[in-house]
């Protein structure tokens, strides 16, 4: 019995039920960043007792499984939930000094702490429903997240963003119906059981792709169309959140449902998966390369990085999944970061158009350079943290006879530097424009984003030493086994 | 305009009282029958809504002078934090237990903590219903 791996989930949540009592808005500020600093530690803890023990369960209720909800801590979803912690306490202290009066008297603390429990909750469940649950209770905090401040751009996009979610997660509840007819069981560990008892025929193989595209359209995976307009609208401490751990979420189901349920027929599955990672990265590059806007570059870069992640685990072995898991850890340390200082950058120019920023480095030369790290490290230059997982991808790839994926996957890693640099030499160099006195104000920015800056850092530095962590998780991704018997044999 | 419709307002007085104690039924009920804090709570909801339809808003919230934001918001507070209560007792989170208590009027009654749980759902319910409802109707 581990009681402590529900305390990621119920920490936020408590906390944010608790901020609706509370109308002072610096005690709320104290509050929340306290909260998600907290849970930071719990989850680092967490990490340490898996390391020691193994994977960790929980009966909900004491309802065994398969018939009650599990909550399962392996190293794949720890890991992500200390990124997760890290990330959103950094957008959190950016939000302080951002996000405005406006936004902060109508609950944006409490919705924020709601969308961080609803993400920790789909990396702990061990209950394909119950991922769903969490699934939504994320997305309901995204809708509010997206609309409040009602601006005119932002009201359009949520609209957008609504439909498409709506849609996609009656398509979910659909494929876990049909799952549940086939199989008879909602429970992950037992789901992976009874798929490899009855084989992955055709049936199976089609609910799995159903799943596919659920997953695809919350990670934007190939199905991105709605991504571009709806990560451009929110304030930028809300987009980095979304940038960081939405997608992510979407990425993580996926990985989750085939390594542990649907792994029986990868020629199926994994080729499917492979080509739309590969046209999601040409696609997202193209718009990254193309667009001139500071925002839309670094939208789009965000679906480059899902096509690079989700390569990896199509290739399924354990050197690409290895690197996948570098890459979706970082991936979720350097889109926060991008998205901070390109937000950094919009308050300060008053524009997002790049032709109309210029030399910004004369007044801002810590925040230049930051911007500098994070473009390094985005493309994958040692010693940043995005090096390793591409080696290990690329790598991976190459040892499968996959060449043309694993080319593709470094061309665009090229265009992804070229589309941020792109920011860097017109908007940061170049004469300066804007005089002291016209330039729009910032605070809370240099210290979230050196953090994270130091996270990326640290990733590609100590890699020796985070290696351990990596592996035991892979370990598990390639061993369904040892999920089933942590979950059904405790 | 202002406008009393006699019939309306006579028979909401009497039929409010009918959905009030229906409310209250299938929340008790909900243990073991069909019922339970989510459905209780929407049918006193549809009570309250219909106060507020009869008689006009600025009357409704004299006589029901509460905060539906908070009222959602303390449900799921209790709701949540009976399952914290598990942390304890060193009992896996959300776990229930229940007894037997000889109450006067009741006789033998079996009390159960997911009681508690049920009427944090059932305030969780009214609260977020009603604030849904009430902000809509101020758009127009």
């Amino acid at each position: 019995m581990n009681n402590i791996i529900t305390l990621p989930i119920l920490i936020p949540l408590l906390t944010g039920i608790f901020l609706i009592f509370f109308r002072s808005i610096p005690l709320q500020k104290w509050i929340s960043a306290i909260a998600l600093i907290v849970t930071t530690g719990v989850s680092a803890y967490i990490i340490h007792l898996i390391s020691t023990h193994g994977i960790l369960t929980l009966q909900l209720g004491g309802w065994e499984a398969p018939y009650g909800i599990t909550l399962v801590a392996d190293m794949f979803a720890a890991l992500l939930v200390l990124t997760t912690a890290m990330v959103s306490l950094c957008c959190l202290y950016y939000a302080f000094g951002t996000v405005g009066k406006n936004r902060e008297r109508f609950y944006f603390f409490s919705f924020f702490l709601f969308l961080v429990a609803g993400v920790n909750g789909s990396f702990f469940t061990g209950d394909i429903f119950n991922l769903f649950v969490c699934f939504e209770l994320m997305l309901i905090s995204s809708y509010v997240l997206l609309s409040l401040g009602g601006e005119r751009i932002q009201l359009r996009e949520t609209i957008k963003y609504l439909l498409i979610n709506i849609i996609s997660s009656m398509i979910f509840v659909l494929a876990i119906a049909y799952l549940y007819g086939i199989t008879g069981t909602l429970n992950m560990a037992d789901l992976s059981v009874k798929v490899a008892e009855i084989g992955q025929d055709g049936l199976l193989t089609t609910v799995s792709l159903l799943f596919l595209v659920v997953f695809g359209l919350k990670a934007a995976l190939f199905l991105y169309f709605w991504l571009p307009g709806s990560y451009s609208a929110p304030p930028p401490a809300v987009a980095a959140l979304f940038g960081a751990l939405l997608t992510k979420v979407g990425i993580y189901a996926i990985f989750r449902t085939f390594t542990l349920i649907f792994y029986h027929q990868p020629e199926v599955t994994h080729t499917l998966m492979m080509w739309m990672a590969a046209l999601t990265m040409i696609l997202g590059t193209i718009g990254a390369v193309a667009h001139w806007d500071v925002k839309k570059i670094i939208v789009y870069n965000v679906i480059v990085a899902v096509g690079l992640i989700i390569f990896g685990l199509s290739v399924f072995s354990s050197v690409s999944l290895i690197g996948s898991l570098y890459y979706f850890v970082h991936d979720m340390i350097i889109k926060a970061l991008l998205f901070l200082l390109a937000g950094a950058v919009i308050i300060i120019a008053r524009t997002h158009k790049l032709h109309e920023i210029s030399g910004l480095i004369r007044h801002h030369p810590y925040l230049g350079w930051l911007f500098f790290i994070a473009a390094l490290s985005l493309a994958g230059i040692p010693p940043f943290g995005g090096f390793i997982g591409k080696v290990f991808i690329t790598q991976g790839g190459l040892e499968n006879g996959d060449y043309i994926v694993a080319g593709i996957g470094l061309f665009t890693s090229l265009l992804v530097l070229y589309s941020v640099m792109k920011i860097f030499l017109n908007g940061f160099w170049g004469e300066t424009i804007l005089s002291k006195k016209e330039e729009g104000k910032v605070k809370n920015v240099l210290l979230p984003c050196s953090i994270l800056a130091a996270l990326t850092i640290l990733l590609g530095l100590g890699a020796e030493w985070t290696y351990v962590y990596f592996e035991q998780a892979v370990e598990g991704l390639m061993n369904p086994n040892f999920y089933i018997q942590a979950v059904l044999h405790d | 305009m202002k406008f009393s419709n006699v019939m309306l307002e006579t028979a909401t007085k009497i039929i409010i009282f009918i959905v009030l104690t229906f409310s209250t039924y299938l929340f008790f009920a909900g243990h073991h029958n069909p019922g339970g804090g989510f459905i209780g709570g929407l049918v006193m909801t549809a009570a309250i809504v219909l106060f507020y339809m009869t008689f006009d808003v600025v009357t409704a919230r004299e006589v029901i002078p509460v905060n539906f934001r908070k009222i959602g918001a303390f449900g799921a507070l209790i709701a949540v934090t009976t399952g914290v209560g598990s942390f304890l007792f060193d009992v896996p989170f959300l776990t229930q237990s229940f007894t037997y208590v000889d109450l006067p009027l009741f006789g033998e009654t079996e009390l159960a903590t997911s009681l508690l749980f049920d009427v944090g759902v059932f305030l969780a319910v009214i609260g977020s219903v009603m604030t849904i409802i009430l902000s809509i109707s101020e758009d127009v």
